[in-house]
């Protein structure tokens, strides 16, 4: 998910800031004194007084977490590193300005691997020193790392990750219904949408059509599963057409539960839910979905908007059903930091975001409800085990999960409100015409470049 | 020194002291210069080149950005959409400011009711903005447009008693909540008949419902129709399972060769009975009027609303404007002339039409033109409820509104093109009203 997405998603966001603020100054206090004495502070240097600026985009709970993170870093070199959160949420055109403007911050941290791949393009980035690059490859695995990559050189350091493959369920709407298991494939995974909805909720699934990137998210896990790997990959990069057949095969899949008003109910009210609106319906009181598709993140929808639902009792999630067994895959999105500037701090600066310390700064401060896909982090440093799960599913997958595909598509195409894959796919939930949403999509895909 | 002083505190003739005269511009100059004319000229030359998707300059491609505006289909329903904003708004607003005009001249209070209709002026479009999306929300607990819609239809039609409730597949059941539900088989009176149904509400079940029981005996055709689900799952798929609650008030109507001839009602156990019915067989029908879904109001901020109901909006907004603005002018009509055409019999219509209405065109063109100048840039107010109107947010685009979008996308190639080509619509409009302005000067 892109955080520039719009006002209502703006908004959420920062009730959801506001909210987890509160929550969240005990896990702060116990994130001062993170370990990073001993071996890796003497090879971080001593960089005392040397200042540089990072540009970011979090703000609140999730600011205090990477804040937590930079207060180690220069407790242990003696650096000040500035961090700033780009005004407006939109990290993409503040940084876009400041670096066409010539005045790039020293770090920035980057969710579009698109951007990374440009500025490297354009020779603004600076690559990592051998160090750092080190760092990043022993912790962690091959898959983050070409996603950092550019040209066989690595610019960038993979930090908070989310995992989008998690589908979230109504546990009380489940036992009513008489569901013990979740659905582990497609088929149980309608059979039991089907049951939710015999058992008298209306709208088994909430489907945040409202929102066309929780749609993108939909489909690329579907794409993922049906076509595998290598295929999204080539979509990703438009080296295919979204003509493909591959593509129409997803889409049908998604059809299933799409086009049924059973488990979806009617497209004209699943097309003006938002995405917070559909972790609303599942885990409110009087429920009316028993299920909501999202990420990792959803998590946090439900503790900001103070929901009634207990994530990890009554607001649990099962990994996105496989299809026709597939092998397990996942989704993942991210932030990648990146350099501008050749100061040796901040190379020392990446290096240490690449570490398990690091990583442990980053989560274990409550209320951000971040994961990182570092895979020398004990799920134990998760303040609790919903969030260690699904940071251990993350990791476990090794290389054999995507980054989020519309997050590395040109945000023409994959990132705007009422505009390409996002508009496109809300028609295709509101019509349910296959063929005319492939053409739309490979017409818009073209015109974005 | 001596010189100035006797011209007095005006200054020189005309053409001395230039300079005293420029400097005073001179701040206004440079901010219309910086903030106005170099961001122009820079938008024009910006809008011929094409960007990287960090936004930074990629090449020369001259008029191809505005190809683009036309080519693609959701900014071409942008143009389209302005197009309607203009014929449809200035014409609509002026004429509502003229009818508010001519009818406070005529009411007491009239300064109370031209305050009112001003008011929506004072407020920030944004918050109006806000408002109306509250007004159009869906649902009637929240929206004030459906919570009316709803009241006034639920007034003149009944409610259906089970609007979630359907057959669970097709083995007993063919139709639709529409047409209602009938069974495949024919029944006769003895074996009692078993009509399953799911979806009810479990957590909450209406008191029309009770423990379902499936009949032993009875005279003629017998039955049971019930909610074939319980809390908490489990139970025989059609049989009836203790938990499992009996759909009272359902009507069932027996079926002899497509007609109805028989019609009784479900009690809370479920259980019917067709005592009339005992030789022959029968189909069973549950007619529609159990299953219909609720009105649910209008879907104002649906695709096929959208812009009328952003236009309402603006509308609510501007037509007090007007009606100040068309009311100072109808101020300056010579009374006489009103008068004297009064005396020598004319009707207020013909008041109207031939004195009032010519005398007054200057100041409707000028509202006009304003308002056209306005709506071509209409932005806020379509912005803020595209927010909440989800998936067809897309049809109510207008120019601005692209335009911002590619800004934010770091197209700013294709948003100086938009912005340019506003720029240019809007420069026959202005025009036509410095035109005026001068003319009413000299």
């Amino acid at each position: 998910m892109k955080r520039r997405i719009s006002f209502t998603a703006m908004v959420a966001m920062t009730a959801l800031g506001v909210a987890a603020c509160g929550g969240s100054s005990a896990g702060n206090s116990a994130t001062g004194g993170t370990p990073t004495a001993g071996s890796s502070s003497s090879s971080m240097g001593h960089f005392n007084g040397a200042s540089f600026t990072i540009l970011g985009q979090w703000t609140g709970a999730e600011q205090q977490a990477f804040q937590s993170v930079l207060d180690s870093f220069d407790k242990a070199t003696g650096a000040s590193g500035q961090y700033s959160a780009a005004a407006g949420g939109d990290e993409a055109s503040v940084l876009g300005a400041k670096v066409n403007g010539g005045n790039p911050p020293d770090v920035a941290f980057v969710s579009l691997p698109g951007a990374l791949e440009q500025y490297a393009k354009a020779g603004k980035l600076i690559a990592l020193n051998s160090a750092a690059q080190q760092a990043v490859s022993s912790n962690y695995s091959n898959e983050w790392v070409t996603l950092g990559s550019y040209n066989g050189k690595v610019y960038g350091v993979p930090f908070d990750a989310s995992n989008k493959s998690t589908v979230w369920y109504n546990t009380k709407l489940f036992s009513n219904a008489g569901i013990s298991t979740p659905p582990a494939d497609w088929t149980s995974f309608i059979k039991d949408a089907q049951t939710l909805h015999d058992s008298g909720v209306r709208t088994p699934i909430s489907v945040g059509g409202g929102d066309g990137w929780t749609l993108t998210d939909w489909f690329e896990n579907v794409y993922l599963r049906t076509a595998g790997t290598d295929m999204y990959d080539k979509l990703t990069k438009h080296q295919i057409k979204w003509t493909d057949p591959s593509v129409t095969k997803a889409l049908t899949t998604l059809k299933q539960v799409w086009g049924d008003r059973n488990l979806v109910g009617s497209p004209s009210s699943a097309l003006k839910v938002p995405f917070t609106g559909s972790v609303d319906n599942t885990f409110k009181a009087n429920a009316t979905s028993g299920i909501v598709y999202e990420a990792s993140f959803v998590a946090t929808t439900i503790t900001g908007d103070k929901l009634p639902a207990k994530v990890g009792e009554t607001a649990k999630f099962f990994p996105f059903p496989a299809i026709n067994g597939s092998q397990p895959t996942l989704e993942a999105a991210g932030d990648f930091a990146v350099a501008f500037s050749n100061k040796p701090v901040v190379q020392a600066f990446l290096q240490y975001v690449a570490s398990p310390e690091a990583a442990k700064a980053l989560v274990s401060s409550a209320g951000s409800g971040f994961i990182s896909a570092n895979k020398n982090l004990q799920t134990s440093a998760y303040p609790d085990a919903t969030l260690g799960q699904l940071a251990q599913q993350l990791v476990s997958v090794g290389d054999n999960f995507r980054f989020d595909m519309s997050d590395q598509e040109p945000s023409a195409f994959g990132g705007t409100p009422n505009k390409g894959e996002w508009a496109d796919l809300q028609s295709f939930l509101g019509n349910g015409n296959v063929s005319a949403a492939q053409s739309k999509l490979e017409r818009d895909a073209a015109a974005a470049g | 020194m001596s010189d100035r002083r006797r011209h007095g505190p005006r200054g020189g003739a005309p053409g001395e002291k230039r300079w005293f005269a420029w400097l005073f511009l001179a701040p206004a100059l440079v901010m219309v210069l910086a903030i106005l004319v170099y961001p122009l000229i820079y938008s024009i030359v910006r809008s011929l080149f094409s960007d990287t998707p960090t936004g930074a300059v990629k090449s020369f491609v001259g008029l191809h950005n505005y190809h683009a505006v036309f080519a693609d289909n959701r900014s071409l329903q942008a143009v389209k959409n302005n197009v309607y904003w203009i014929v449809v708004v200035p014409t609509l607003i002026t004429i509502l400011g003229l009818v508010f005009a001519v009818l406070t001249e005529r009411i007491r209070w009239s300064a109370v009711f031209k305050t009112v209709l001003f008011m929506p002026m004072a407020i920030s479009a944004l918050a109006s903005g806000i408002t109306f999306s509250l007004i159009y929300a869906d649902q009637p607990t929240r929206g004030l447009g459906n919570a009316i819609a709803i009241g006034v239809h639920d007034t003149f039609s009944a409610s259906h008693p089970y609007p979630s409730v359907q057959p669970r597949d097709t083995t007993v059941f063919v139709g639709s909540a529409k047409t209602g539900y009938t069974t495949r088989q024919k029944y006769s009176a003895g074996t009692p008949v078993l009509l399953p149904l799911v979806g009810l509400n479990l957590t909450k079940p209406p008191s029309s419902t009770a423990q379902a029981v499936a009949p032993t005996s009875g005279t003629g055709v017998v039955g049971v129709v019930w909610n074939d689900f319980r809390l908490g799952g489990g139970g025989q798929l059609g049989a009836v399972d203790t938990g499992e609650r009996g759909l009272g008030g359902i009507p069932v109507q027996a079926i002899q060769d497509g007609k109805v001839v028989a019609t009784t009602t479900a009690s809370s156990n479920g259980q019917f009975s067709f005592s009339s019915l005992t030789s022959g067989s029968y189909g069973l029908r549950l007619p529609p009027s159990a299953f219909g879904q609720p009105f649910n109001g209008f879907s104002w901020l649906g695709p096929s609303l959208i812009t009328p109901a952003i236009m309402s909006v603006y509308l609510w907004i501007y037509a007090g404007f007007a009606m100040v603005l068309i009311a100072a002018g109808m101020a300056a009509i010579p009374r006489d002339a009103l008068e004297a055409a009064r005396v020598d019999g004319a009707t207020e219509w013909q008041v109207f039409r031939r004195i009032t209405a010519p005398l007054l065109t200057p100041v409707l063109l000028v509202v006009f033109v304003t308002l056209a100048i306005n709506v071509l840039k209409v932005f806020d107010v379509v912005y803020v409820l595209q927010q909440v109107a989800g998936g067809s947010a897309g049809v109510a685009d207008v120019l601005a509104v692209t335009l911002f979008r590619d800004f934010g996308n770091q197209q700013y190639g294709l948003a100086s093109a938009i912005g340019v080509l506003l720029v240019v619509l809007v420069v026959p409009a202005m025009i036509l009203n410095i035109r005026r302005f001068r003319r009413d000067q000299t």
